[in-house]
């Protein structure tokens, strides 16, 4: 599904990724962790197709083409999905006009008629059942106002929506009290299929108690430094970052 | 004679040969008015950037072309009318070609009883007395030449008299259509807007062009709202991209009154509106909302001048506008509190945003206070589009310039909210978006 290699990525003349390796397969679910500042809401910008990082060296693929050489737009096109550490508040935008644009862009891309306003609310109804949402949520401006567990919610019906190959979670869990983390966790889980990929990052092993992830990856000094199944989260939450940046079996990351 | 006073001749001499074939020429008073206003004008001249109310607003591209005065008997296409015409809006309409009345293509049937609305030239015609007294009332001092002329010139136009107590269930809707004589024409519409003691209407005064053509309407409306009369006034120039349009909304309001005017300008290569509000009494509320579009080398100046004359009044401003390309737009907001509108509640807030490198605004808010008691607060932003939207946006499939379209309809969206005929704003939101169309909201190379 997604095939990063040697990723070294610089922000302002200074190096956030540095030749950081990664490959997700078809259905399968990775975590990443790491310190504030390690560069993860980086790598996911930079996954999107974000301005403002400059890719200077290795290639990213997904489904086998090369995704750094596509449009934003494109990507997610394509079936790439990023859930924003901080929703953008849109006034004036509303949520189901956002909604509906997105969705049939993404049908034209991919040859498929436009939904009509019939099909187009059965659908929107279903995934806001699915997340527990309120429909006069789809009449509200993208965001604004949104409290912030209701942003992260939106994030991930949004995701529900768009049906992505790949979903790149930012913190979606951040800011969520435990009832909308299990709303939250349970959407995701429904959406689980063998040809969806998510990369979750979190802070907080508690997520993954919901949503199992099949790898757990450490980022620290711009690479991965760090892999291995769900137990790795409870070795983290135990020990902090400190024990895996000091463990010599760490690859360095000079 | 100051250059001023040079570049109005050939309209003084115009005037003096159309005078006396005006509507009630021979009326003393009204005699006397069109004379001092044609002195005015000899003595203002047109005004020029020297002037400190057209300091951004060059008019040597009306000064420079000689417009003759349009008169009466030019023929306006009906299937223009009719294509013309706002669907689903269910009104009261006057049709005017070039500044005059046109009974056949207007719509007044089963008008009920208080509501009287007709041809101000018929009306001079009827009552010549009686009308002439009311001209002018609203005005106060002549702010420029502009005004003068129409002063000058005063013959046609709507004449809308909702008696006290009457509430207009259906909106009325003036549609001046400039270019009927052809290229080179002026239109100097005089509009007077009389609303009785606790009557209520709501007006659309449209502005449009016949062709894309060198054409100036130089147009002038009253407003006058005795205690608790309620106006809601939509003013839509709709000027083709080489014509000009200068407007002036002139409104004194009584008495707990209530005015509620948007302006929204649509294009024009020059636009330039003026709306003058006089608070006279205790509890008057004045809104004033306005939207302009400046694209291609549009120019688009609303100027707006509120005075507290009474204390306990509440106004309010909100305009935005977007420019791209070269266009180039001025919003010029002055207020001023009289000494005794204490309690005086006032807003201002004026909100651009900027498509292009090229673009150019001049907001200047403009507060003079002479009392102590008063709640005055003002903003003015510029701005452009958000990036980290336009990116939320396309993270979601959307293209770069869908996505910036998408959000400068919102930022123009929430001025065409606020206008209460559902009509209306849809047509005004359709003409907007196309006006927004993708070749308009393109990023320029800089
Ligand atoms: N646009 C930017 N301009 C300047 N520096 C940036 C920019 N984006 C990221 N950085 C820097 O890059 C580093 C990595 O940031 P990033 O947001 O990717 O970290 P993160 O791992 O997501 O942290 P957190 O856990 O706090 O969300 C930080 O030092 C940050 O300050
Ligand atoms: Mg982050």
């Amino acid at each position: 599904m997604l095939k990063i290699s040697k990723l070294t990525v610089t922000v302002d003349g200074k190096t956030i990724l540095n030749g950081l390796d990664l490959e997700v397969g078809p259905g399968e679910v990775h975590a990443i962790m790491g310190p504030n500042g390690s560069g993860k809401s980086t790598l996911a910008n930079v996954i999107a197709g974000r301005e403002g990082y400059q890719v200077t060296g290795g290639s990213v693929s997904f489904l086998g083409q090369d995704l750094l050489s596509l449009a934003p737009e494109k990507r997610a096109r394509e079936g790439v999905f990023l859930a924003f550490q901080y929703p953008v508040e849109i006034p004036g935008v509303a949520n189901v006009y956002l909604l509906k644009e997105a969705v049939n862009a993404t049908r034209q891309h991919r040859g498929e008629e436009k939904l009509d306003a019939m099909d187009f609310l059965k659908l929107v109804r279903e995934k806001l059942k699915l997340l527990q949402m309120k429909e006069e949520f789809l009449y509200r401006s993208v965001n604004e106002g949104f409290s912030g567990g209701e942003k992260k919610r939106n994030e991930i019906f949004q995701m529900a929506m768009l049906e992505p190959r790949l979903a790149v979670l930012d913190e979606t869990d951040s800011g969520l009290d435990i009832d909308a983390l299990k709303i939250v966790a349970d959407g995701v889980n429904a959406q689980r299929s063998a040809d969806r990929s998510v990369i979750l990052v979190t802070h907080y092993q508690r997520l993954l108690d919901y949503i199992v992830p099949d790898r757990v990856h450490v980022l620290a000094g711009g690479r991965i430094v760090r892999s291995g199944d769900k137990h790795l989260a409870l070795e983290l939450e135990a020990q902090g970052y400190g024990w895996v940046e000091s463990d010599p079996s760490t690859v360095s990351a000079a | 004679m100051s250059e001023g006073a040079a570049n109005v001749a050939a309209y003084v001499a115009a005037q003096r040969e159309q005078a006396p074939a005006l509507p009630a020429f021979g009326t003393p008073s009204l005699d006397a008015s069109r004379a001092q206003a044609l002195e005015s004008l000899s003595q203002l001249g047109l005004p020029s950037q020297r002037d400190e109310d057209w300091k951004y607003t060059s008019t040597r591209a009306i000064t420079r072309a000689a417009f003759t005065p349009a008169v009466a008997g030019a023929p306006c296409p009906r299937e223009f009318v009719s294509q013309t015409t706002i669907d689903g809006l269910d009104a009261w309409r006057l049709v005017f070609a070039d500044g005059f009345w046109q009974p056949e293509l207007s719509l007044l049937d089963d008008l009920p009883n208080g509501v009287q609305i007709s041809g101000l030239g018929q009306s001079l015609g009827s009552e010549p007395q009686r009308i002439a007294a009311l001209l002018g009332s609203a005005l106060g001092q002549t702010p420029h030449g502009f005004i003068a002329m129409n002063s000058a010139f005063i013959g046609d136009g709507a004449l809308i008299e909702i008696a006290p107590g009457t509430r207009v269930d259906k909106p009325i809707e003036l549609l001046f259509i400039s270019g009927c004589s052809g290229e080179g024409f002026l239109s100097l519409p005089r509009n007077l807007v009389v609303m009785g003691a606790g009557s209520q209407a709501a007006v659309i005064e449209r502005h449009v062009s016949l062709a894309d053509e060198r054409l100036l309407s130089n147009s002038v409306s009253e407003l006058i709202l005795a205690d608790n009369a309620s106006l809601n006034y939509q003013s839509v120039q709709q000027v083709a991209p080489r014509g000009f349009h200068v407007g002036g909304m002139f409104a004194r309001l009584g008495r707990s009154a209530r005015l509620q005017a948007t302006t929204v300008t649509m294009s024009g290569a020059l636009v330039r509106n003026d709306a003058l509000v006089n608070l006279d009494d205790e509890g008057g509320f004045a809104s004033l909302d306005g939207l302009y579009l400046a694209f291609g080398r549009s120019h688009v100046d609303n100027h707006t001048h509120i005075t507290h004359n009474a204390p306990h009044c509440v106004s309010r401003e909100h305009y935005k506008g977007v420019l791209g390309d070269r266009g180039h737009a001025v919003f010029h907001g002055r207020i001023v509190v009289q000494p005794g509108a204490q309690k005086t509640d006032s807003v201002q807030n004026n909100q651009n945003l900027l498509l292009s490198a090229d673009a150019e605004i001049d907001t200047k808010p403009q507060l003079e206070i002479y009392a102590d008691d008063v709640k005055c607060a003002h903003g003015a932003t510029v701005g452009q589009l958000d990036e980290t939207a336009v990116f939320y946006l396309m993270s979601r499939g959307i293209d770069r310039q869908a996505a910036r379209r998408m959000l400068t309809q919102a930022f123009a969206a929430d001025v065409l909210n606020r206008i209460e005929l559902p009509a209306l704003r849809s047509y005004l939101e359709a003409q907007a978006a196309q006006r927004l169309s993708p070749e308009q909201i393109r990023e320029s190379e800089s």
